[in-house]
């Protein structure tokens, strides 16, 4: 849904078709607009650039206007929704319109349906996803976006059921959005095929055979809110196939299949909140482990733990780990050069929340650590509340690593502080 | 492959457990409650007595409530912040578990979340709240009683209540207070709590509270809460009529910051006859058009 190269003329049609919506639908009683003018900004603290048609000092610099419409019905349990952001990337000084949702939802029954372009987050951890398989956007996230940015919207169909035995979530998504991953344009990163220049980007296409499924069903046992997940689809992030392991001039990022079976968790606990969840990552184009370009299946698991500290104080810790399974298979067909895994990767999470002055300023601190890889991802940050509409938020991303190839360790040079302000109406 | 056989394993358990989990019957509601008044027998209320049929009074009145929630949040300055929201109860007990939903119109930034608590007075709540950007709900901890609930001088105790036990209670006197009659009640923490000592004015003929203050460990007053409007709400038709005597605005204000928290509920509806399964994940994430429009 993101296009490139929008002629700012078409965006000044679109508000000039909505403003007068805005106008009417505050007197309207079935509609309603709001949204918010946001300013968000990255520069690199590092002092280096990446080379490239991008090559600056920012990692993000843009302005979005945030317009968010829905209309509902008196009679019938129905409503639609449009949530979309105009932005204007200055870097680069271009305008896109990123459409965040937009959909029809109907209720009858024990049955709720939202058919469209939705977010949605699945699972129990805290920035750490084992059955969340819906897609990503970690360009945002390594860059200070604010963390809806995070999600992308998927075009698809929802069935919600419910009852008191069990409540079950069903997606339907025909069309692939891979995850939004950092480019060289604007990061400095890990690319074991830097070298090579050409490249090429196969994805599932839109036939009936490659729609995703994704089934959660869930229920409260005694105090636990437990859930099991069922997911059919494809790895969201590409793995890549060079046309020749020596001496590569094309490669290809593709999207190999991939189903998961997974649980969830969490209780209230230790005074706190105790959560757990499971994964089995299913990589159906390499069940045996032995293709170098295709990952190998893994169980991942993480339990994590949430506690109030003092009053406006909280505290969150997390372990996270993936297994590879097949190990050997995938050590004897690793092409030699490259990078190893480990069989056993993990991660450390630390957070800590703290808000103050009647909840007017907060101050946060995230922290991953990998054992395993021997890197880590700092993020402070500070928020402030001007007012009900006007709030400012201060942070940095701090990468560091032991190896440049490692998932917080190869953006090493891309240490960043960020400014995000934003006026709601 | 092992792997698998044993996450397969795992999840038929699961879905096992699912097909065998019962809900607990929730217990039988009286019918036909009524508001309580003064004892009729004559005979004297204890501090304690007192103070729980002011908790009943105040948190538990009629089975279930729905009400538009303005709170005014005023700075020192007399700058002001504004949460608008909608809030149902539904009681499963008299005086016992409890449920709230809780739905947020403004400000922009918290425009469509969702509070849930499910209380018990035994035991710590579960809390949920719904994030709507990223479509999520999460347990949230309980265990922060003392912490302001959403920026105001309220607390989260203050707006679901505090267990009665909790407190050891004495009748200081019986006085009049801003023309009502009222009980005096000292109540002295006895457990962790925001403050170390509560003095209540509490209404000899509704026992609304119609004045609180909150003592510090310093023995200093530091925050008071003063009924500033009660309201008959009626429910049921024709001989079945009952009104409902109820707080529709109070102030929380903190005497050493000078901070203030003004509650204003408008169009309080009792005995809707809420459900049990309206305090669910599917309401909050799909509150019907007629609780929040």
């Amino acid at each position: 849904m993101r296009s490139k190269d929008i002629h700012p003329a078409a965006i000044l049609f679109v508000l000039l078709l909505i403003l007068p919506g805005v106008a009417f639908g505050q007197n309207n009683r079935n509609v309603d607009i709001n949204g918010f003018l946001m300013g968000n900004f990255s520069g690199r603290t590092t002092g280096q650039r990446p080379n490239g048609d991008e090559s600056s000092d920012f990692l993000l610099a843009e302005e979005r206007l945030r317009l968010d419409a829905n209309a509902w019905s008196e009679s019938i349990e129905a409503s639609a929704r449009v949530k979309a952001d105009f932005v204007h990337d200055a870097i680069t000084n271009e305008f896109d319109i990123d459409i965040r949702e937009a959909y029809i939802d109907y209720t009858t029954g024990d049955f709720d349906f939202r058919l469209g372009r939705q977010i949605a987050t699945w699972g129990v951890g805290d920035l750490l996803f084992i059955n969340d398989v819906f897609p990503k956007n970690w360009v945002a996230f390594l860059s200070g976006m604010p963390l809806e940015y995070l999600k992308i919207g998927m075009d698809g169909f929802r069935t919600r059921y419910s009852s008191n035995i069990v409540n079950a979530e069903l997606f339907v998504i025909p069309f692939f959005e891979p995850d939004n991953l950092p480019t060289p344009d604007r990061f400095f990163l890990f690319d074991a095929f830097a070298q090579v220049p050409a490249r090429d980007e196969e994805k599932p296409a839109a036939t009936y055979g490659n729609t995703e499924l994704a089934l959660r069903l869930y229920r409260k046992i005694s105090d636990i809110d437990v859930s099991i997940y069922a997911y059919r689809g494809f790895w969201r992030t590409p793995s890549m196939r060079p046309d020749n392991f020596v001496s590569p001039t094309l490669v290809t990022a593709f999207y190999p299949a991939l189903s998961v079976y997974g649980m969830s968790a969490q209780e209230s606990a230790l005074g706190g909140v105790l959560s757990f969840e499971a994964g089995y990552y299913d990589s159906r184009d390499d069940e045996d482990g032995d293709d170098p370009e295709i990952p190998n299946s893994q169980a991942r698991f993480l339990v994590g733990y949430q506690r109030q500290l003092w009053q406006d104080a909280s505290l969150g810790v997390q372990y996270y780990a993936e297994i590879m399974e097949d190990y050997s298979a995938y050590r004897n067909s690793s092409p030699a050069g490259f990078p190893v895994q480990k069989e056993y990767q993990d991660v450390v999470t630390f957070r800590i929340d703290k808000l103050l002055e009647h909840q007017t300023w907060k101050l946060s601190m995230m922290c991953f650590y990998s054992p395993a890889d021997n890197d880590y991802l700092l993020q402070p940050q500070v928020s402030y509340k001007f007012s009900d509409n006007l709030a400012a938020t201060l942070g940095a991303n701090v990468f560091g690593g032991q190896r440049d190839w490692t998932s917080f360790g190869q953006f090493e040079k891309d240490d960043n502080v960020y400014l995000s302000v934003r006026y709601d109406f | 492959m092992r792997t698998k056989t044993y996450f397969v394993a795992i999840l038929g358990f699961v879905l096992c457990s699912f097909a065998f989990a019962q809900e607990a019957p929730s217990p039988d509601k009286p019918p036909g409650k009524e508001p309580e008044t003064q004892s009729s027998s004559g005979a004297p209320l204890s501090a304690k007595a007192i103070i729980e049929r002011s908790q009943r009074a105040f948190y538990y009145a009629a089975d279930d409530m729905k009400a538009s929630i303005k709170m005014e949040l005023v700075d020192k300055d007399g700058g002001t912040r504004t949460r608008v929201m909608t809030m149902l109860r539904l009681d499963e007990s008299e005086g016992g578990n409890q449920k709230y939903f809780i739905y947020f119109h403004e400000p922009g930034d918290v425009r469509r979340m969702v509070f849930m608590v499910w209380k018990y007075p035994e035991k710590e709540d579960d809390r949920w709240l719904f994030i709507p950007a990223v479509d999520l709900i999460r347990r949230i901890a309980a265990d922060d009683k003392r912490s302001s609930f959403v920026g105001s001088d309220f607390t989260y105790e203050d707006v679901s209540g505090r267990d009665v036990s909790a407190d050891s209670h004495t009748l200081l006197r019986e006085e009049k207070t801003a023309g009502h009659d009222c009980f005096v009640v000292q109540s002295t923490s006895k457990t962790a709590a925001e403050y170390t000592k509560r003095v209540s004015w509490i209404e000899k003929k509704t026992f609304l509270p119609i004045r609180e203050e909150y003592f510090d460990a310093q023995e200093q007053l530091f925050r008071v809460f003063t009924a500033d409007r009660i309201e008959s709400i009626t429910v049921g038709e024709g001989g079945n009529k009952t009104g409902w005597p109820t707080v529709t605005k109070r102030t929380m204000k903190n005497i050493k910051t000078g901070h203030r928290t003004e509650v204003v509920l408008n169009s309080v509806t009792y005995n809707l006859e809420l459900k049990d399964d309206d305090f669910s994940e599917r309401r909050m994430r799909r509150p019907p058009s007629s609780w929040i429009r």
